[in-house]
């Protein structure tokens, strides 16, 4: 594998049943890839977390993977609201998700320490009122 | 242990088989998806009460070997035909959490 490969994918911020989709999809390519199967969980992890994150809080947004030699590159990006406060949002246990998403079973204040947890680099840049973009490095 | 051990617990309903032949390594309870992303042991037997199609997803990305649905919750046809798919055995049982746990972990399971 000597190319980049590069995915993108458009997050539906309306359907929180299909949330994972894209999370999915990249963990079957890069099993499909032979890459380490360790380094496919940390990717579905982190992705999936971050996935659900931006259906949560931020409408949707846009997530392109990119795959090298040496490493599995994510980038999520999102209009939403953005962070006040990003360490606060980086405790585990704290969260600002709906009722409704609770009941679901997330909104723990689990999602950006689990990222963070399963990633070998962790980038948030964001803005309030203009959004979030998280980047996310696993390397093989 | 493999799964089909637990496959044949009397106490438990088989929604969706699997692969019979997998080997099992743990197993684990929870009910916060949030925490059971981050905690689900690969090839684990997950038993919960929070039946919807996340957690499915959820049991996909971690590479849960089996769902044990306690407390009589049950899923959708639609997510139990994905989970057919995807080859992840669903199990309903009557029980509550810990007792199916410990019926499991006390047919094999170290």
């Amino acid at each position: 594998m000597s190319d980049q490969l590069t995915f993108t994918y458009e997050i539906d911020g309306e359907d929180f049943t299909r949330a994972g989709e894209a999370s999915s999809t990249v963990k079957n390519k890069l099993k499909m890839l032979g890459v380490d199967s360790d380094a496919i969980r940390k990717v579905a992890i982190a992705m999936y977390e971050g996935e659900i994150n931006m259906v949560i809080h931020a409408d949707g947004g846009t997530i392109t993977v990119t795959v090298s030699d040496n490493d599995i590159t994510m980038v999520l990006a999102d209009r939403g609201p953005g962070i006040p406060d990003i360490d606060k949002a980086m405790q585990e246990g704290y969260s600002t998700a709906r009722e409704e998403v609770r009941s679901l079973g997330f909104g723990a204040g689990m999602g950006l320490p689990n990222m963070k947890r399963f990633t070998d680099e962790m980038r948030i840049d964001t803005a309030i009122g203009q959004g979030t973009t998280i980047t996310m490095r696993v390397l093989l | 242990m493999k799964l089909e051990k637990i496959l044949e617990l009397p106490e438990c309903r088989t929604l969706s088989e699997g692969d019979p032949n997998r080997e099992i390594s743990r197993v684990f309870c929870c009910d916060l998806l949030s925490i059971a992303m981050g905690k689900a042991p690969a090839d684990g037997v997950w038993v919960t009460v929070m039946g919807n199609k996340n957690t499915l997803a959820v049991a996909s990305l971690t590479d849960t070997a089996c769902i044990v649905l306690a407390e009589g919750v049950s899923l959708d046809e639609g997510t139990l035909a994905k989970a057919r798919e995807e080859r992840i055995a669903i199990l309903a049982t009557k029980l509550p959490v810990f007792d199916i746990a410990l019926e499991i972990y006390q047919a094999g399971i170290e």
